[in-house]
């Protein structure tokens, strides 16, 4: 409703239950159609698509040229043979395209569905269903078309969907109809309903729909909450019914279904731009030429008219010459043939498919290949220089697992003897029937001190099962599963279930847990939940003794300092433990408890329940009256949970970086979870001279933090970096690494202070962006793109990381655990972090090795072929007569030379895969773009000429005198042309022998195949056969033998091959000999081995702690627990929520504005019998509100829901100050007191900031030394 | 490259996360064949101071002796050449080259004495040669009608568009048509010969000039005196695929006039093209004069092959020392394109004519392989890289 400003001219009316009125507005079928052709249109459609490319309209034009008899120099056929060739490969690719998507629409437009139609319900075929139907779903049916749910069989016209289709998110989603429409049960009182709704026009936006829906005189409100969008699936619902208000092609899913931007690559660029270049050349070459004909014909051919008449229309040599000038633009144009695209295709589908075989690259616990789902990039996988990639699912395996904890000042976990024998599993089945058996701990002295029932022990596991908003789901007795809302809580609980405190059920009131085996349940008065600025969450229980207790988890940055005096010694003791814990890499959690008397419960509940229904500033009132309670805690210890890395991805990272390719992590994540991955996969690391940390919150804060990072670098590279900078580079940004946070990011990535960011970021060795969002993900990108000219690769398993896909050169996805939309979006998949490297150092690498010389030797077999003609044209009069029989030109590019250079650009390799990772450096000519440039095109082209001057000058001098043994003259024509097309074909043979490194049985089997074609087709071409039936189109006739039998005519090739070759050989011998290459390379081969044998260290950053109450990016369930709305779910439906953290941070805020749009009474009157302490407003899930308190009244908060990521940004100085103001003080000798005190700097840092930001430069140095010890730490 | 994003198949759920019926999922493990996984076996030469270096001796080793060989071999050969256009006063051709017009009917003859100072032993071949005569111009080319003289009925009545503007006179089509043809050199002396004792004027007239085209007599000038007009052959130097397979007359029927009837002769030619021979073996389209003619040249300066002078026999050179006279009927105008004509005589050797490029080149191209090898070897042994391969093998 909010963004519903009035409508747009065209809405959309649907009345429920009549077709007639229905079809009065035309709306479209049901039928998806994204085919693009049928049978008849298939040939005009595609072909008139195929002549968009600039180049087929090009090779059009040439054809037509060619049929203008006075310029044609060329036969029609050497054009449209290739030409015909091409159209009709990517014809055959389109078709058999189209073919499969005729297909899977077919099969998608006939599948069943059921239609209301008079009362009954009937099987239709998807197509056949009707906007303003009314259609039956059930349980995991695909849904139809977009719908208005009318009602559902779950209670409150509840139902629950999953989107993966549409936007990739893998959790499930709640939707929930109006509530006067639920009671319409069944089929009969369906068929009676004549709603009428009025909408927005068809539009692609997933998350909004805005409608109104007119009933019996009344009006409600619809919105995306009473959608179900076609490609969703119906889960855990028995079945639903609803109405059809957008079908087919106007469905938000199809309206999303644009067409992709299309990458190219920097060789694409290049490519085009010497295409460009050389299409200049001809021209320059034709209008020499045509000058020269002028000349002639004035000088020359105007005498010789005796013999030989111009052309009728031609009346002089002006004309002459201006024809002449398209003969030869026909005639050279075969510098740039057509066979160029369709080779660089095909070699980057050879390349492609070998990605997607590539057994290394498959993941078989997850039965997953990697795939390679753009064909046109692969070089550029060659060329990479930035990688910017997602934290969680990336890096990480987004796996918890419960590995250390410090209970009363003993800690456990720890592996004593790391060289001893693998310490064994712990085995709980015997001790717990409950147990999770997939848990791993290897400590059997927590385990024992459980066994003996020490008090602190049993007190810590009963908090991590009690103090938590996990739901549990027991599919049949003893089995438990538990839906968390972040792995971190399913961790935490799941340790506790395995030491004998199982979390088993729970109620909007009570908790169920099983003690040492002796089931209990506690009353849950109160859930204070968790969110980003508490950083810690609470729960209130009364015992069944009726004693009433709190029992606190989070980060030991806010809980240590809230705790009761008493603790001193055990904090000291922790804290050290914390420390040990965070140096380690792992995610640390502080547990305390307090014991709270009634009074002091009841006290507290009321000011509670009043803050709770205050109507102005309600978060800042209950985040004080949690503050109020969460007090004088008692410490009971410290969990360490793992996060655990993908495999390989320190190896990876090492291996990447080693290649200079940068890795900048960009995560929603907290700083310190970042900073931790940061550390453990080894991005950032001790010996590190600084680490620069950058968060603050205005513009001028964070341009002097930036300046001041800048001042600290020696000299950044100068603004134009000179050609070589990678090693320029690296002496400077080896010991630099910058951590930024997002509301940094959004100053830093403004206009004026960009230059000054990327400077700075690229001097730094790692850098780190945290709580960034999507948006900004890209923007990063972006900027890198626009100010580095470097090849960018983002990769990311999300739905968040899809927008830095999209505008990354090549975007990965990682198929993961959080859908497919980041897969769906990228152009390489796999499932592991790892495979980036064979990606790139093994396949990219070869991809631009193998484009390179492909590219190399193709200009240069062209020139070399097609500049023969130029010096022809010197001897004949600048006619544009060829050189060659017009056969061996059409068929020279796409028989002679095509296939030895295509097998050699896709099998050539220089050095074996294993050596690409090993050596890392071999990867830097790609990023150097060393093979192929601008220069190498120069060699290239000047060495294709300096062959064509051999190949024409060389025949010229032998033949023009010598004859044949019986005497007749071997200066004819027709010999010259065989003699000078063969020594073509073997010069370009025997280069392309040179060129080829990786001689396989292909390459073997093309290049002497091609060789033999030749020879055989010439041989049929000049066949008396052949002349007999077409003594027209064969002049040639018997000139092959009567050429190649003569001994001068092979003396002659000889001497031409000698003469090209032999320069080239001896430069490439002395290019070798003299700065090989690969010499580079075993230098590095040391550096590498020394780095690998380095040993990990460990603890030698004593006391730096990077802890971080990790496990949630957003609010926890605590309201919908104690709402009790979700008790009556299916146990499935919790996968939900259980799920969600998957969502990005950005759905948190969105999710908040809802929780804003809507007053609370109407929920908690309507359905929650629960205890009136709920701690935050009425659950996502509830809209009901709209629906009952009539149609206007939900739009009210608007504007505050808009602005809700504002407010909340603002919050976080605001609670801070009003916490701790006392403390601010303290924070600024916390600094250069060292980092064992600065306990609650990453509180202050954000006070300080507030307080002391841009107001003076003194003030600043202090927030900065701040800032910088807490994340530091 | 064109495909839109979206696919109903996406739609269709078949990416589906692997459920607890997943069991049954095949595996999607790229086989494992060494094809796919990149693992050919594979030959993989590097140039190394080992193969390199020895290629270049061996080229320089092979290259030098045959080009030794070739130089000998040319060197061996005789070969005289004159130019008989006319373009200097002192020319005996002279006047013959100035006095020329298309119309004139008045034969030109002229006379150039010349001596040879060895004989020529063998068969000695005899050619004319044309300078700035353009035979490779596209235009020029390309106007011949392959079909036509192939014997191809039709279209010796209807010549192909390539000819024009000599695929028609005066609403009869030529044969043969087209520039080429219409341009041809030389003409049938032989004919003409048979006529010259003929009483009749007019007959010799027309008899003389029935082509526009040079003819060249060869007399040797006896040291008594005597002209001995030396013996040639005009069949023979044409290729063999062209003789008999390239050109043919429409029918094999002796009676070639008939089978001409309804054509007529190119523009320039004085006479029919089945008048060209008196042999019926040498007439018609398979006259071999016409297909050397037919023949067109690469370059605009060519020579082409005109008689042959067989040898007697082994002990008696074919051509002796001495004072020969070339008798020049001239017919055929260049100095309108500054072209020149020559008559050339040659012997021949196993590898053609006299060729000295070949030879030099062959001799060039060894000694800088040769020399190259040397420079290398010293460069590598200096500055090489040696520890190169011991790298790649590590």
């Amino acid at each position: 409703v909010m963004y519903c400003n009035g409508f747009p001219s065209e809405e959309r009316r649907v009345r429920a239950n009549d077709r007639e009125y229905n079809e009065k507005f035309q709306y479209a079928s049901n039928c998806i159609m994204t085919s693009k052709y049928n049978i008849i249109t298939f040939l005009p459609v595609n072909l008139f698509e195929q002549f968009q490319e600039v180049a087929n309209t090009y090779f059009l034009f040439l054809l037509i040229l060619q049929l203008i008899p006075q310029i044609s120099s060329l036969s029609w056929f050497t054009t449209i043979v290739p030409l015909a060739l091409v159209l009709s490969i990517t014809a055959v690719k389109d078709a058999t395209d189209d073919y499969f998507r005729h297909k899977s629409d077919n099969q998608v437009n006939n599948r069943q569905s059921q239609v209301l139609i008079r009362g009954s319900l009937q099987n239709e075929k998807w197509m056949n269903v009707r906007v303003g139907d009314i259609i039956k779903l059930e349980n995991n049916q695909f849904v139809a078309a977009d719908l208005l749910l009318l009602s559902s069989s779950e209670p409150h016209g509840l139902c629950y969907i999953e989107t993966a289709e549409l936007d990739g998110e893998t959790n499930m989603k709640v939707r929930q109809s109006v509530s006067v429409t639920s009671e319409l049960g069944d089929p009969n009182n369906l068929a009676s309903f004549d709603g009428e709704v009025v909408c927005e026009p068809p539009n692609n936006k997933l998350d909004r729909f805005c409608g109104t829906l007119y009933w019996r005189d009344k009006k409600y409100t619809l919105t995306n909450q009473n959608m179900l969008l076609r490609g969703c699936v119906l889960r855990n619902t028995e079945a639903c019914y609803g109405l059809v208000i957008f079908a087919g092609p106007d469905t938000k899913l199809m309206q999303n279904s644009g067409r992709t931007k299309f990458k190219r690559t920097s060789i694409d660029r290049l490519m085009n731009t010497l295409v460009l270049w050389i299409f200049g050349f001809l021209v320059c070459m034709g209008v020499i030429l045509a000058v020269g004909n002028a000349v002639w014909e004035r000088e020359v051919g105007s005498l010789f008219q005796s013999y030989l008449p111009w052309d009728p229309p031609v009346d002089n040599f002006l004309f002459s010459a201006f024809l002449s000038f398209w003969s030869y633009v026909i005639i050279l144009n075969t510098v740039v043939p057509i066979s160029l695209y369709v080779s660089v295709e095909v070699i980057r589908l050879g390349h492609s498919y070998f990605i997607n075989w590539d057994q290394q690259m498959f993941c078989s616990q997850c039965n997953t290949a990697a795939e390679a789902r753009t064909t046109t990039l692969n070089e550029e996988l060659g060329q990479v220089e930035y990688i910017f990639s997602d934290k969680t699912g990336t890096l990480t395996q987004n796996i918890m697992s419960f590995n250390k904890c410090s209970i009363n000042g003993q800690t456990y976990g720890e592996v004593t003897d790391p060289l001893g024998p693998q310490p064994k599993r712990l085995d709980f089945t015997p001790f717990n029937p409950l147990a999770d058996p997939d848990f791993c701990f290897y400590d059997d002295t927590l385990l024992e001190s459980v066994k003996v029932g020490d008090l602190h022990t049993h007190e810590f596991f009963r908090l991590l099962s009690l103090c938590h908003t996990v739901m549990s789901e027991e599919k049949s007795e003893g089995e438990l599963v538990y839906k968390a809302q972040s792995p971190d809580e399913g961790a935490l609980v799941t340790a506790a279930r395995n030491f004998g405190f199982v979390f088993r059920s729970r109620t909007p009131g009570t908790i169920t847990t099983i003690e040492m085996g002796r089931p209990v349940t506690y009353t849950l008065l109160a859930i204070l939940d968790f969110n980003n600025i508490r950083k810690r969450m609470s729960v209130i229980v009364r015992n069944p003794e009726g004693k009433i207790r709190l029992y606190c988890k989070g980060a030991d940055t806010v809980l240590l300092e809230r705790l009761h005096p008493c603790n001193h010694e055990l904090m000291n003791i922790t804290s050290d433990h914390l420390n040990e814990y965070a140096a380690d890499g792992l995610r640390t959690l502080a547990l305390a408890y307090r014991d709270l008397s009634e009074d002091e419960w009841e006290a507290w509940s009321a000011s509670h329940r009043c803050a709770d229904k205050a109507t102005d500033c309600r978060e800042d009132r209950l985040a004080a009256a949690y503050e109020q309670i969460e007090q004088d805690m008692m410490l009971l210890g410290a969990t360490a949970i793992e996060d655990k890395l993908q495999e390989g991805v320190p190896e990876t990272i090492a291996v990447l970086s080693l290649a200079n390719i940068k890795i900048w992590v960009l995560t929603g994540d907290k700083q310190e979870t970042a900073v931790n991955i940061g550390y453990s996969c080894k991005m950032l690391t001790d010996d590190m001279t600084e680490v620069f940390i950058i968060s603050g919150h205005t513009v001028q804060s964070v341009r002097q933090e930036l300046r001041s990072e800048h001042l600290q670098c020696p000299p950044p590279p100068p603004p134009p970096p000179p050609p070589p900078p990678s090693n320029l580079m690296d002496n400077i940004s080896g010991e630099f690494a910058l951590i930024i946070n997002g509301h940094s990011l959004a100053h830093a990535l403004e206009a004026d202070m960009e230059t000054e960011f990327v400077s700075t970021a690229c001097a730094c060795k790692a850098v780190i962006c945290c709580r960034v969002t999507p948006l900004q993900k890209a923007q990063v990108v972006e900027l890198i793109k626009k100010h580095k000219k470097a090849v960018t690769l983002a990769i990311g398993d999300g739905a968040n990381d899809v927008s830095m896909i999209k505008s990354a050169h090549i975007g990965v996805g990682i198929s993961g655990q959080e859908g497919i939309q980041a897969v769906l979006a990228s152009d390489y998949s796999f499932s592991q972090f790892r495979f980036l490297q064979r990606l790139l150092l093994v396949h990219g690498r070869w991809s631009y090795l193998r484009m390179c010389r492909f590219l190399c030797y193709f200009f240069y077999k062209n020139f070399a072929f097609t500049m023969v003609h130029f010096w022809f044209g010197f001897f004949c009069g600048f006619s544009a007569q060829t050189v060659y029989d017009q056969y061996f030109i059409t068929l020279y590019n796409i028989v002679y030379t095509s296939l030895p250079v295509l097998a050699m650009g896709i099998f050539d390799q220089d050095v074996p895969d294993q050596r690409s990772l090993e050596y890392p450096k071999l990867y830097e000519p790609g990023q150097l773009n060393l093979l192929f440039n601008k220069k190498e095109f120069f060699i290239c082209i000047a060495q294709g000429i300096y062959t064509s001057v051999v190949l024409f000058f060389v025949p010229y001098a032998v033949l023009s005198d010598a004859t044949q043994s019986n005497g007749v003259p071997l200066a004819d024509y027709q010999t010259f042309a065989v003699t000078t097309a063969t020594a073509l074909v073997i010069v370009v043979s025997v280069q392309i022998t040179l060129d080829t490194g990786f001689w396989t049985v292909i390459n073997h089997v093309f290049v002497w195949g091609s060789l033999g074609s030749y020879f055989t087709i010439m041989f049929a071409l000049h066949s008396q056969t052949l002349f007999r039936i077409f003594p027209n189109q064969f002049h040639f006739v018997g000139s092959a033998q009567s050429t190649l039998l003569q001994p001068v005519v092979w003396l002659t090739i000889a001497l031409a091959t000698a003469i090209c070759i032999v320069p080239v050989l001896a430069f490439r011998f002395l290019k070798l000999d003299l700065k090989p290459q690969l010499s580079d390379t075993v230098r590095y081969t040391q550096l590498v081995r020394q780095k690998k044998r380095k040993p990990g260290r460990l603890g030698a950053r004593g006391g730096s702690r990077r802890s971080g109450y990790a496990f949630a990016h957003q609010e926890g369930f605590g309201e919908l627990i104690t709402s009790g709305k979700n008790m009556r779910l299916s146990s499935l439906a919790l996968a939900t929520f259980a799920s969600r953290h998957s969502s990005s941070w950005i759905d948190t805020l969105r999710r908040k504005k809802h929780t804003h749009a809507h007053t609370p009474p109407s929920a908690s009157g309507e359905c929650s019998p629960a205890p009136s302490c709920v701690s935050g407003s009425v659950p996502p899930l509830s809209n009901s509100s709209s629906v009952l308190g009539g149609s206007q009244d939900t739009p009210i908060e608007e504007e505050t829901g808009a602005a809700a990521p504002a407010q909340s940004m603002q919050i976080v100085p605001a609670s801070s100050t009003q916490t701790t103001p006392a403390l601010a003080p303290d924070s600024e000798s916390a600094a250069p007191q060292g980092p064992a005190q600065a306990l609650n700097a990453g509180v202050l840092s954000s006070s300080a900031v507030r307080c002391h930001g841009g107001d003076s430069p003194g003030g600043w140095t202090l927030t900065l030394g701040t800032v910088q010890v807490s994340c530091l730490l | 490259m064109m495909a839109s994003s979206y696919n109903a198949k996406d739609e269709d759920g078949h990416i589906t996360v692997s459920g607890p019926g997943g069991g049954t999922l095949r595996s999607k493990k790229p086989e494992n064949t060494a094809f796919k996984q990149q693992r050919l076996p594979a030959w993989q030469p590097i140039l190394t101071a080992g193969t390199v270096l020895p290629a270049f001796f061996i080229i320089g080793l092979i290259f030098i002796p045959i080009g030794i060989g070739l130089y000998v071999t040319s060197n061996n050969i005789k070969e005289f050449e004159i130019d008989y256009t006319g373009v200097d006063m002192s020319s005996p051709c002279f006047n013959c080259s100035q006095n020329f017009s298309w119309n004139s009917t008045r034969p030109c003859t002229c006379t150039i004495p010349f001596y040879l100072d060895q004989p020529y032993e063998n068969n000695v071949f005899m050619y004319y040669g044309l300078s700035n005569f353009y035979q490779n111009h596209r235009r020029y080319v390309k106007s011949r009608d392959d079909s036509q003289l192939n014997g191809d009925l039709e279209s010796l009545m209807k010549p192909s568009k390539e000819c024009e503007p000599y695929a028609y006179h005066e609403n009869k089509p030529i044969a043969p048509c087209g520039a080429i043809a219409n341009s041809m050199f030389n003409g049938e002396p032989v004919s003409c010969c048979a006529h010259q004792t003929h009483s009749s004027f007019h007959l010799y007239l027309i008899c003389l000039f029935t082509s526009l085209a040079d003819t060249l007599e060869l007399f040797y000038n006896d040291p008594n005196g005597t002209k001995i007009q030396i013996p040639m052959t005009a069949t023979g130097i044409a290729w063999w695929t062209d003789k008999h397979v390239k050109f043919r007359n429409p029918t094999d029927n002796a009676n070639l006039t008939a089978v001409f009837q309804g054509t007529t002769k190119p523009v320039n030619w004085r006479r029919p093209v089945y008048e060209l021979d008196t042999d019926p073996q040498n007439n018609g389209f398979i006259n071999e004069d016409f297909i050397v003619w037919m023949r067109t040249a690469a370059l605009p300066t060519f020579r082409k092959l005109y008689r042959i002078i067989p040898k007697k026999n082994s002990m008696v050179p074919t051509l002796l020392r001495g004072n020969y006279t070339l008798e020049v009927v001239y017919n055929y105008p260049v100095r309108s394109f500054e072209g020149r004509k020559r008559m050339i005589l040659s012997t021949i050797s196993w590898m053609g004519g006299k060729n000295p490029f070949l030879g030099i080149a062959y001799i060039t191209v060894g000694s800088v392989c040769f020399f190259l090898g040397v420079v290398l070897l010293i460069i590598h042994h200096k500055y090489g890289n040696r520890n190169n391969s011991a790298d790649i093998a590590n």
